[in-house]
């Protein structure tokens, strides 16, 4: 074992996995198994893709500041939309939080020197790049109009658009996510450090063992259903043809099998990225350790038990819409238990205004705004009036952008002094998250009053008296993507200029911040021993936390 | 992450690497559960809409070769079963000797099916390629059964009277056909890929009784794809039988 | 994965009851069992798969954990099969479709 003593707190240590002794040339980044590295190469995948899809919002949102639409033609339009979607949701959503920031914390969390099949890993970031290229190969030659949701027989059938290398490239796609679940599902059963029980795993990793399950058992259903829609229009199949006997809500119930359970993919990793962040900057144990553990593993279950939700309006008997109503209102118990906990974490704590605190208060409160929207399309009576307008646009991207990406970026500013030792502008990055959430708010709320005044989505025009609150949401959306900017900015410019941030600068309690930052390719010179409760800020005397400095609250109410 | 002996670097024992190993596996095959998993549900739906159509794309279906490839393909779940077993007592030429045994077998089913899909082809049963359910009973081959050919001629026949769509559906029927035991097919040719992998391990040596995990989990996955088709044979190839 | 070694004899007699259930549903498909041919042939189907996965692939020797992984794969394929044809045969029966009057006016 080597034993080298810690870095001093103003130094960056001398090796370490960014300049680690097999190279730092491009094939050894491209060769690595170092889930580190590979969590870096995803990074940089998913900010692409972001980039892409952010572009197309873009360019929807200038569309319709006007009515008519003088942009792009209705054909046009129909692509920006599809293709936004499927960048978003398929290559950066669902792998951002897990393949960056899980696929780099989880063995450091838990104590282990890798994930357990570290060149599966790689794999799956192979993997990725191969469904990203098949899909940017479509939005290349003719792109995509079908809806991110390739509905059936349009997209099937009648659709003239680049659907078949856009199918196979999220059927690729799938089994990189596949294999990431596949490889934190083992790697948290079997690779934990001595010590290291179930109920001592920080709450991150909870929230991706959950979602872990959801890719697992999810995934494969999509994968089949989008082999057989590419099947289908290469070979004229039936499946989901009427004209030839198919079925178009067979379609749907395999594709939201899977894509119901895939917000799941999305939100559970941010709930686990909030839950290590409320702790840290309320210097508090979380309140309700088991519940909120609990509670992932319950809504990766019962997440699997709505998809019909979907579909009250295309055709479902109404029994089954009836069923699926009444469990989409269970699922939304193990969230509000989280929020609870979260807030009651808050109170009595030594609250500091630190930029991930902000964002995870920012993802609390939009969740929330969300989630209860959420509840109101969940309804029979009252989805029949909002389904297919700008109310569900509204509630997915209060639940998407206002707290997965809230969750994602909010994640990044948490572990940035990990992942590259060095610290970034405080006042700025406030600034920033401040900046973020206003431009969300000003975006998507005016997009709630649309949605039930009528506006359907995915049309490229809309009634003149709709005007206002179109202008108002591109205007918020333009101070959105300043919100985006300014970090993709300071945090680029703080990997060579930023402060060296040292150990642990928050200070946290995590294991991961036991170790160098940035940390040495075996991740720890000597292999932990776990003798602490989670979030335990009392009795952990190695943080630093003099007396009198800001007071440790007591403990409340944890099991 | 380096190798020492058969222990790869960031495990702590052969044992952790082992029961890591195995769940892995195991995890994989519950992803391909799912996966051949949405194959029958659309299975499911199809047959309950259209139960004349597929009773006879069924009755189409050669039952003496699709019971023979069901025999062998459990006989080499045996013979797979029976080289973990070798495996673990430290018998190594068995090892190879069953390896190979399974291999040999699996090429059998692969190859009965190659013949089955040129039967379908020049029946014209192959979606998309000039479907046509009437064509066979009124274009007798060499080697066919006459009797069989006019009962099922006699069946299409009624069936297109009561279903003026029946090639649609018994379209479906055979896209689900090709489909399934197609997608089961490439799964018994990456199996096969792995035999070789793990043929060419055993005459190195490699597995003994304290190392033999790649043996057995190759196994699980071998054992899943004999389970997929012990449910595929009387779902393709047994349905309305007793007519 | 299991440190018992499970025995030739052991396989040969799965084996066995294996063939044994592959004639038995042979035999079952051509008579006439009217809408019990599919149970009966999903029902042996299953005996046979079950003694793959308990004997050849050793899940009766194998840990809880393990156990519980083959418990859920079926478990979900079930939820999927079941919450799917839950919605397919409460529909209305002249159809696959809801019936004429069961359109939304808004």
């Amino acid at each position: 074992m080597n034993n080298t003593p810690p870095a001093p707190d103003n130094e960056l240590p001398d090796t370490h996995y960014l300049n680690a002794t097999y190279g730092s040339g491009i094939r050894s980044w491209l060769l690595t198994t170092d889930h580190k590295r590979i969590a870096l190469l995803y990074l940089a995948s998913v900010t692409v893709f972001f980039f892409i899809g952010g572009v197309l919002a873009t360019m929807i949102r200038i569309h319709l500041l006007t009515p008519t639409g003088a942009l792009v033609t209705p054909e046009t339009y129909n692509k920006l939309f599809t293709m936004h979607g499927v960048a978003m949701i398929f290559f950066f959503l669902i792998p951002s939080i897990p393949a960056v920031l899980g696929n780099f914390l989880i063995p450091l969390m838990i104590g282990a020197k890798d994930l357990a099949f570290p060149k599966v890993n790689l794999l799956s970031w192979y993997i990725y790049i191969l469904g990203g290229s098949f899909v940017l190969y479509s939005f290349g030659t003719g792109g995509l109009d079908t809806g991110w949701t390739f509905y059936t027989p349009l997209s099937s059938v009648y659709s003239n658009s680049a659907v078949t290398p856009a199918v196979i490239g999220i059927f690729i796609n799938g089994f990189s996510s596949i294999l990431t679940g596949l490889n934190f599902i083992v790697t948290i059963h079997t690779m934990r450090a001595p010590g290291m029980t179930w109920f001592r795993l920080p709450l991150f990793a909870w929230a991706h063992y959950a979602t872990s399950l959801v890719m697992i058992l999810g995934t494969p259903v999509i994968a089949i259903t989008l082999l057989l829609v590419g099947l289908e229009r290469i070979f004229h199949l039936g499946f989901f043809n009427p004209a030839l006997g198919g079925d178009p809500i067979l379609f749907q119930h395999l594709f939201w099998f899977y894509s119901h359970p895939a917000v799941y993919i999305m939100i559970l990793p941010a709930m686990g990225v909030v839950s290590e962040i409320i702790p840290t900057f309320a210097r508090k144990p979380i309140f309700g350790y088991a519940f909120i553990a609990g509670s992932s593993i319950a809504i990766a279950v019962i997440g699997f038990l709505v998809w019909a939700h979907h579909m009250f309006v295309t055709g479902e008997s109404t029994y089954a819409a009836l069923t699926f109503s009444f469990l989409s209102y269970l699922v939304a118990i193990p969230s509000a238990i989280k929020v609870f906990n979260w807030t009651s974490t808050l109170y009595k704590g030594s609250i500091s205004w630190d930029p991930p605190m902000i964002y995870a208060l920012g993802f609390i409160g939009l969740f929330v705004i969300g989630g209860l929207t959420g509840l109101f399309l969940a309804c029979l009576g009252l989805d029949i009036h909002i389904h297919d307008t700008y109310f569900v646009v509204a509630h997915f991207h209060y639940i998407m952008v206002g707290g997965a990406v809230m969750g994602y970026v909010g994640g990044l500013h948490f572990w940035w002094p990990k992942i590259t030792g060095r610290l970034y502008p405080e006042s700025l990055s406030r600034a920033a998250a401040v900046v973020l959430f206003i431009g969300f708010n000003l975006t998507f709320f005016p997009q709630f009053i649309l949605g039930y005044l009528g506006m359907p989505r995915r049309y490229h025009t809309y009634p003149p008296e709709f005007q206002v609150l179109n202008v108002l949401s591109t205007a918020g959306a333009s101070i959105l993507a300043l919100g985006y900017l300014l970090p993709m900015a300071y945090l680029t410019w703080s990997m060579r200029y930023g402060k060296v941030a040292g150990q642990n600068p928050w200070p946290a309690t995590g294991l991961e911040w036991k170790t160098d930052s940035p940390p040495p390719t075996e991740n720890f010179h000597v292999t932990p021993e776990v003798t602490w409760e989670p979030y335990d800020f009392e009795n952990r005397p190695d943080l630093g936390l003099a007396a009198g400095a800001r007071p440790l609250a007591p403990a409340h109410g944890d099991d | 992450m380096h190798r020492t002996g058969d222990l790869y670097g960031h495990f702590q024992t052969l044992e952790q690497q082992k029961e890591t190993a195995a769940l892995g596996m195991w995890i994989f095959l519950v992803t391909e559960v799912l996966f051949f998993g949405g194959l029958f549900l659309t299975y499911t739906i199809n047959r309950h809409t259209f139960s004349t159509a597929f009773g006879i794309g069924s009755n189409t279906l050669d039952i003496k070769l699709g019971a023979g490839n069901t025999v062998v393909l459990i006989m080499s779940s045996l013979t797979m079963a029976m080289a973990v077993w070798s495996a673990q007592v430290g018998k190594k030429k068995l090892v190879s000797i069953f390896l190979i045994a399974t291999l040999a077998l699996g090429t059998v089913f692969l190859g009965v099916k190659a013949i089955e899909y040129k039967q379908k082809f020049d029946h014209h049963l192959v979606p998309g390629l000039s479907f046509d359910m009437k064509y066979h009973p009124t274009h007798p081959m060499p080697g066919d059964d006459l009797t069989e050919l006019a009962l099922e001629k006699e069946e299409v026949d009624k069936a297109f009277a009561q279903d003026p769509d029946i090639n649609a559906h018994g379209q479906l029927y055979f896209s689900l056909y090709f489909g399934m035991t197609g997608l089961h097919a490439l799964h018994m040719i990456i199996g096969a890929g792995l035999l070789i992998w793990l043929i060419r391990g055993s005459f190195r040596g490699r597995f003994t009784p304290q190392y033999n995990t790649p043996v057995e989990i190759v196994g699980l996955y071998w054992h899943f794809v004999d389970i997929v088709w012990i449910y595929l044979f009387p779902l393709l190839y047994l349905i309305d039988r007793h007519r | 994965m299991s440190k018992h070694i499970v025995s030739p004899l052991v396989y040969i007699v799965i084996f066995v009851s294996l063939m044994l259930g592959t004639a038995i549903t042979i035999w079952a498909a051509f008579q006439n069992f009217g809408k019990f041919n599919i149970v009966i042939a999903l029902a042996i189907a299953t005996i046979k798969a079950t003694l793959v996965v308990l004997y050849f692939m050793h899940a009766r020797y194998s840990p809880k954990r393990t156990q519980l992984v083959i418990v859920c794969s079926v478990f979900w394929l079930a939820i999927m099969l079941a919450l799917t044809l839950a919605d397919y045969d409460t529909r209305p029966r002249e159809g696959r479709l809801a019936s004429a009057n069961t359109c939304y006016h808004v």
